[in-house]
Parts: C-alpha cells; structure tokens; sequence
C-alpha cells in the first residue's frame, strides 16, 4: 500500500497531517463514506482522528443546509490528537454541502465539488444567487468541479441500475477518489462492499465499479495541479497489534470487561436516546460473555431494572444521556442508599432539554457530582477519547463492586462516535478484582450494613440462606440496615456514605501531568473530549518556549489526593470546557484555586488555535 | 413460581422481628397474615422468596415478611422485579404495591410488568385513597371524593386496576378483600400461575377512605353482593337464588333469577378461567346492578419473559465461545513492528 507510493519517489509531497472533511446530504452517505475513508487511512498506518457531525433529522429535505451531513478526518504520520481545526480538503456532494462548510477551509485549501448537482434548484435551496463554481466567489481556494453525478452513472452503467440507485453509488465514487488522492489500499474497501452487498451482487458491483472509476479518474484523467497524489507515512506508534474503534464500541467492550474481571455477569437496562443507543447496540450482541440486556420502558425503568439485577447479584448497568440521567436521578439516590455497585454511563450531549442531541457538550458535570437530592455522593469519572473509554468503563466496574456504590462514567458524543487507532489491550495485563457475595454472617451475627475496611457493605445475593434482611430507600440503622428515622442515626449515615465515596481516592493515586511539569507559570486543567485540543494546543506553545503545562482529569469525583497542591504548583490555572465553567466551580470549591474558565458551547469541539490564544493571552 | 422444592415451614418462620407500623385496624394487618399464611402452604423457601415495593402504606410490607426485601421508589417496584428476577429467574418475586403507586405514578411499569408476562405475583392493595401523604384522593377514588385535595369533590373518571391489567395483556387477574377468609386461597392461585399474576384486593383504609368498599365487603351482605368465581362452576350469588348470564342482544352480561336450583335453565355461565371475552365483562361490570366479581377471574398461561430472555442467551451463546482478548482484537487489524507498520 504506503510503499507502492514511497517508491514512485519524487512525485508526491511529503505532508505531515491532512484534514479531509466530507459533506454532502443526509442522504448521501458522508457517514459511511467517512467510516471506510477511515479504516483505509488506519490500515496504512497512519495515526488519525474523526469527528462525525449530522443533523439530528434521520432525513431531512433534500438539498437544504440543515440536512448536511459531515465527516472529518485528520490523519497523519505523527500523533493525531484532534479531528483537525481546518479541512485541507473539502469534498462538497451538492451546495449546501459547499455553503455550510467552506469557510471553515484552510486558505488554499481544495474544494471537490459535484457539478452535476450545482443546478437552479439545489442552488436554490442553499441560498446562492449565482453558481459559486462559476463566479469568483471560491477564489481564495482551489477549486475542482466536475459531474460526479454523471461519471458515477456511466460507471455503474452495466449493471442496470435505476437512476436513484446508481446515483447512491455517487459516494462510493468519491471516496475511490480520495483513495486515490492519499494512495490507499481500495481492496478492504472492495471486501466491506462485497460482505455488506452479499444478498445483492449488482449492488455490490456497482458500488466497487464507481469506487474503482473514482479512483481511475484521480489516476487517469487530466487533473491540473491541485489534486497531487499525496502518501503520507506511517505515523510512529507502539509495536502491537491495532484496530480502529470508536467510543461506544470501546465502552461497551470495557464493561465486558470488568464484569469478566469482576467475575460477575451483566446486566444492562437501557432506553434509547441519542448518542448513548450504541452502547444498547453492542452489548446486546455479545451475550456469550454473560451479558443480558434489557430495553426497558422508560429511563426510570432502565435504571432501576439495573439496581434490581445488582440486588440480585449481577453487575447492574444503565447508561443513557442527560435528559435521560435527570430521569434517573431519583432511583440512583436509591442506589446511593441501599449501598449496591451500579455503573451510569452519561455520554452527553448538548443540553439543556432537549437541547442538541446530536452534537456534543460537556455541561452534565454538575448533574453527576451534584444531580440528587439529599447529600448523594458518588464517584464519577470521565473518559478522554474512545480507547480510554475501555480504560474507564473497567475502572468503573472496579469501583462500583469494590466500594458497593454507584457510579457515574461520563463521555460525550464526540467521544461515542469518533473513531481512533487502538492498540489492542493485552487481557492478562489487567489486574481481575473477583467479586466474593456473603454467603454467611460475619462473626457476632448478620449485619447488612456492616462494613470493610474499604467501608463497603457486605453484597448479600437473595436465595442465600440464613441472610434474608430488607433494604430500601428509607435511612438504614447503622449496621443492621433497619429502617431508622433517629437524627444521630442520619447524621453517621450520612458521614459513612461520604467517607466511604471519598475514600475511593485512596485507589486511584496521584494525578499526573500529561504534558508539562507539576509548577511554572500556567497550566490547564482539562477533562473528557477536550483532551486533544488542549494537549496539542500545549504541545504548540511548549515548543514556542511557553511555560505551560497540561492536566487531565479522569476521576471528577473524588479527585486525586494531590490535585489541590498540584494546581497550587502554578501561577496560573485554565480550565477548557465545553460548557460554561462547571469544572471550574469544583476546583474553585475544592481548592479554593483561582481557576479561570475558557467555555465554549457552540455543539463543536475547541479547535486547537483557540486554545492556543488563551494560553497566550494567559501568559502575556 | 418456580418448580423448586417445597420447604416445611410455619406461619412463625414467615414474620420478622420488626414492629408492624400500619395504622391500628388498617386492612393492611389482615393482608399481611394472609400472606403469612399462604408461605408454608405453597412450600416457599423464606430464603428463595423476595417481596418488591414501591412507595406508599402497602409497600412497608416487605419489612414484615421473613424473606429478601426491597422497598423501592414510587412506582418502580415492577421494574426493579424485572431486574431481580432475570438476574435470577429462581428466585419467587412478590410485587407490593397500592393505587397510586401502582397507576398512577408506576402506571407506566404496571403496564409493562404485565405485557411482558414477568413471572412474579403483584398485589395491588386498592384502598381508593393515598394514605401515606394523608389522605388525596387515588387514581382509583370514585368521581365526587372529598379530599385535601378535592375539598369540593374529585371530577376525574377513576381507573379501574383489572379491566387495565387485562387492557395491559395481563394472563392472570384476581380479585379479593382484605379481611375475607378466601384471600389466601386466591394467592395461591396466583401463585401457581406461571407468568405475571395480577391481584387486586380492597383494603379498607380505616383512616382516610374508612369502609369505602362495605357495600360489598360487609360479610352481612355478602351473599348478594360477593360473586365467588371459580372455574367450571357456575356464576351464582345470593346462594344460588341468582346468577349471570350473556344477553345475547346486547352482548353483555346480566343478572338471572335461578328457579329451584336450576342454574342451566337459567342460562347462567360456566365460569371459564381461560375466556378472555368473558373476563372482560367480568371486569367492567358495574358493582350495584351487579355483585362485585371475586376470585380468579382469568387464568391463562403464556411463556413468560424471563424464560424467554434466558433461552434467547442461551441460544444465542451456545454457538459461540467467550474469548475477552479475541473480542477486543475483532475487526480490521493492522501490526506495527519495531521498525513501522508490518502491512
């Protein structure tokens, strides 16, 4: 593949990283597009980052600027740590296509765009007066148009295709294109059209004839200068073996996991609601590990079907996202009380209400640590990117058997969706942490509410002998876990459960800095999907001389033991958010640390320069 | 319930040491000793046994009962049960709930519970009234009920709890009253039925709703106003002098006199447990031009939900072999040596 390319020598440009955004229609296609474009792109070896962005309508009108639907994919021969501030190149299916995302384009940048779907009405309909291809409009850019609609009819012309459905075949047209324009392997595209196609073989066909004629066409025909066969190198990475993953899948696959590690099976009660449905998705294809999965009525149901299957002994999951958590709320107080491991899996959202389901925000951090009545401490912690989601699903297993409590695993829709490279974990490098039920009294007699020394509650499985006992939503007597309303009684309780939550810390050790030094001038403080822009942007300004460092926060509640001396370490303390600063009130309460926020809600990732102006505006 | 071994217990073995907190002569006592008493006749095993709650007078019963409990939230007993029991489909699930809990804020799971045929027995404690949060009127209270929230009277059509357990595709509906000798009688029934057993019994709140069902609880007049079911027997009341038989014309059930014991002549019903068209009738009747239908009133079996959950898994993972480090590598892979990409 790659080396076809390093052997044609001198023809290519060495690049570094590219960002190839593709939009077109709902209806187009981009998603998939983007997905193989992907696979293709890892399967060379080169690092890479997505960022998936669609509408929230399954199928909007034809042609309009709300339905486009968008794909981006950064990638390259050194560490790819954001899905890319701006496209190097944009492929726009139709105008709207071309209207919403152009300006986001590097200055020089290239367009491909369809012409053949430039007529009066899709112009029409994406508000231009006059056909952008044919004024000057784009002139800032490079700009190659040709009838792909058309070529791709020609294409597909033999295998008697209608005329909608041979057009379907535009994308995979595209993509042969692209393939060709970054020298990629088209076979695991070919194999994925011929598996995915095996009940139709026309269509099949059709598809790998346009992929092929795209591809033909970048090779073939005259194109004058913008579109250079470009090779990007492999980037550096660890030996081992990798496959690209996307959040929800990475997710999924730890909570399998750390149930196997927990040695217990799992139970998971879910509802669908977007983004967090992926999840549902593939834990309920993989009931061989042990897994049953329930799609309950409501949210409510969901979770409290989990707490039910917890009581009984099993590993009991929910995962949903915020509008469905504020649902939950009530019965992870009652989690909280009758002191059983839960594990909710938040994958935010914009909100509030209803808010922007489809894109991604971080403002449910609040809701987590905070979201309950009563005082209602529970962990929570928060993935960074989709393979330290995997990571994080087993921390949370861990946490939730070992300390007999609820916790919150938080990730965003960015996270769900995007796909990275993933080095393939080794299952016996993991330490397993087996799960042992009561099955008889502690010495003095049965206590439910007795405690370890970790403070966690013996976990009693019904149908064990000897133990029966109640537990419920009331205040529990100390020890005996009868109802007690007595205000001494409410007071310990109330101190055990703190503790018992806080002490989670003793497990997790000390924060490290992911870039950086603890002490200097400034550092930002960062968590969940903001990892990328923040690490790059701070990579940048080291490299500039800038005194400037980064931290990431996996454990939100409780934070690591030396948190507060480490943010005491610097001068200066910024706190990047997808939201409007809930981070920084916690660090602020905790640490009494003048925390400054840099806030950004607008449904799309920082982009790394925006970072990087707040850090130099920090430090000048 | 489960084919499980029956266990040689006593009445005693089946009563916790915690004090019972209903109000004194609430109908709640009478159906807690039912309960008691039904255990050792179905050979239950106190340690196999788990009785679910949500929120409300009824759902302290679980702290009574010498088993594995749970008191939930409001109206999410039903779901946390469909939890516990496919965790553990072993396990005899028990569902405590009360009107409110059960139609109106958990209406939602009552409905699902009841749909999906969740092996388990639910005991709606219906006393038209909320008792715990003093004295509102229920889903259940008749049209005109004065209560701190109605002071001028209740304006809304009440639900009726078996035509919607059996709206709600219930397989087993009962009925039965607090303090009648027969309510263990009918739990047992229910509890012989595989699948989601609905019963619905009338609890006299002696507090806020007191006697609000005498007109048909009363044991002075409950001859004429109690219709006993029970299967293959004929649908008589006022000891035989009556009976219920189909009008044909107006497809709908009717009262009959009984001439001399001459039931058939009559046209009176053969009482038909599995007759779901009869047992809509029977749940829309109207007490007053009708005695109140009592005892099973349906009973039909179907594969219940967690068996099916359980065969789809084990179907499902009968072909395959677990293996975590081949699950984590499926897909495309790629290799990266020492030197670069291996492709």
């Amino acid at each position: 593949m790659a080396s076809a390319a390093q052997e044609a020598g001198n023809e290519e440009e060495a690049l570094d990283s590219v960002v190839v955004r593709f939009a077109g229609d709902s209806g187009d296609g981009m998603q998939l597009t983007g997905g193989q474009f992907t696979l293709s792109t890892a399967l060379a070896g080169n690092d890479l980052a997505t960022f998936p962005d669609f509408p929230a309508e399954i199928r909007a009108p034809q042609g309009t600027l709300f339905g486009v639907s968008a794909f981006q994919i950064n990638f390259g021969s050194r560490a790819i740590h954001t899905a890319g501030d701006q496209p190097d190149v944009l492929v726009a299916m139709n105008p709207a296509a071309l209207k919403v995302n152009v300006d986001s384009l590097k200055a020089g940048g290239l367009i491909i765009a369809d012409s053949g779907e430039f007529g009066k009405r899709n112009l029409d309909k994406a508000k231009y007066e006059n056909n952008p291809l044919e004024d000057d409009s784009l002139a800032k850019w490079q700009l190659l148009a040709f009838d792909i609609s058309a070529l791709t009819l020609e294409a597909v012309k033999p295998f008697g295709l209608g005329n909608k459905e041979a057009l379907r075949c535009k994308n995979m047209w595209t993509l042969g294109l692209a393939l060709w324009m970054f020298d990629r392997d088209r076979q695991p595209i070919v194999d994925w059209l011929t598996s995915k196609f095996a009940k139709k073989p026309e269509i099949a066909q059709a598809n790998i004839a346009a992929l092929n004629a795209g591809h033909a066409y970048g090779e073939t025909a005259e194109l004058s200068g913008p579109v250079k066969q470009a090779a990007l190198p492999a980037a550096p990475a660890n030996p081992g073996l990798y496959r690209t993953v996307n959040g929800a899948e990475a997710l999924s696959l730890g909570l399998v996991a750390g149930s196997q590690m927990a040695n217990l099976p799992m139970f998971f009660g879910g509802y669908p609601i977007t983004p967090a449905s992926a999840i549902l998705h593939h834990l309920s294809r993989l009931k061989e590990y042990g897994v049953t999965t329930f799609q309950a009525e409501d949210e409510i149901a969901a979770i409290a079907s989990a707490i039910g299957a917890s009581y009984a002994g099993t590993l009991g999951v929910t995962s949903s996202s915020g509008p469905g958590i504020a649902l939950k709320g009530e019965a992870m107080g009652l989690a909280i009380m009758t002191e059983l491991p839960l594990v909710i899996v938040n994958s935010q959202r914009g909100g509030p209400s209803t808010g922007l389901p489809t894109k991604t925000e971080q403002s449910d951090l609040y809701q987590a640590v905070y979201g309950r009545n009563g005082d209602a401490p529970m962990p929570v912690i928060s993935a960074r990117s989709p393979s330290d989601a995997f990571e994080c699903a087993i921390e949370a297993v861990r946490i939730a058997t070992q300390y007999m409590t609820p916790v919150m695993l938080l990730t965003d829709g960015y996270i769900a969706n995007a796909a990275e490279p993933w080095l393939v974990p080794d299952m016996s490098d993991y330490t397993e942490f087996p799960v042992e039920h009561m099955t008889q009294a502690q010495a003095g007699g049965f206590m439910p509410y007795g405690r370890d020394e970790k403070l966690a509650r013996p976990w009693v499985k019904p149908g064990t002998p000897e133990l029966m006992h109640r537990i419920g939503g009331i205040e529990k007597g100390l020890d005996t876990g009868h109802i007690d309303y007595g205000s001494d009684n409410h007071q310990q309780m109330t101190d055990i459960r703190r503790d018992k939550v806080l002490g989670v810390a003793n497990s997790i050790g000390d924060q490290e800095v992911a870039l950086g030094q603890a002490g200097g001038k400034l550092a930002l403080i960062g968590w969940g999907s903001t990892y990328g822009p923040i690490h790059q942007a701070v990579n940048r300004c080291r490299e500039k001389g800038m005194d400037v460092s980064h931290i990431h926060l996996r454990y939100i509640w409780p934070m690591p033991k030396n948190l507060g001396e480490l943010l005491k370490s610097y001068d200066h303390v910024i706190v990047p958010e997808m939201n409007m600063g809930q981070l920084k009130t916690l660090l602020r309460d905790q640490y009494l640390v003048d925390a400054k926020p840099l806030n950004k809600v607008s449904g799309q990732p920082f982009t790394i320069a925006e970072i990087e102006t707040a850090i130099a505006e920090a430090l000048s | 319930m489960n084919e499980i071994s029956k266990i040689e217990t006593t009445l005693k073995d089946w009563e916790t040491d915690q004090e019972v907190r209903w109000c004194p002569g609430c109908g709640d006592y009478a159906i807690l000793k039912a309960v008691q008493r039904t255990m050792p006749m179905i050979g239950g095993s106190p340690a196999n046994t788990v009785f679910v709650s949500g929120i409300g007078c009824s759902s302290r019963f679980p702290y009574y009962m010498e088993t594995y409990g749970f008191h939930t939230i409001h109206g999410r007993a039903p779901a946390v049960a469909t939890g516990v029991k496919l965790a553990n489909p072993e396990l005899d699930v028990w569902i405590i709930t009360g009107d409110g809990d059960a139609l109106s804020i958990g209406g939602n799971h009552t409905m699902h519970v009841l749909r999906r045929n969740l092996n388990c027995q639910i005991m709606l404690f219906n006393n038209e009234i909320y008792g715990l949060t003093k004295g509102q009127y229920s889903p259940t209270s008749r049209e005109g009920t004065n209560s701190p929230s109605t002071p001028y009277g209740s304006v809304d059509h009440p639900a009726s709890p078996c035509a919607f357990a059996l709206g709600s595709g219930a397989r087993f509906v009962a009925r039965g009253i607090d303090i009648n000798k027969n309510l263990p009688d009918v739990l047992m029934a229910a509890h012989a039925h595989k699948g989601a057993a609905f019963i619905e019994i009338f609890q006299n709140c002696i507090v806020y709703n007191k006697d609000v069902f005498e007109d048909f609880a009363a044991k002075k007049t409950a001859a004429a106003t109690q219709l006993w079911l029970a299967n293959g027997e004929p649908m008589l009341f006022e000891k035989g002098a009556k009976g219920i038989a189909l009008d044909q014309d107006k497809m709908a059930l009717k009262v009959v006199d009984v001439v001399d014991g001459d039931w058939q002549a009559a046209g009176v019903l053969r009482h038909d447990v599995t007759n779901r068209s009869t047992a809509h009738m029977l749940v829309e009747l109207q007490f007053g031009a009708f005695p109140m239908p009592l005892g099973v009133i349906y009973d039909d079996p179907k594969p219940t939900f967690e068996t099916a959950v359980v065969a789809q898994n084990e179907a499902i993972a009968a072909n395959k072999k677990p293996d975590l480090q081949a699950l984590v590598s499926k897909g495309q892979t790629w290799t990266v040596t020492e030197d670069g990409p291996d492709l």
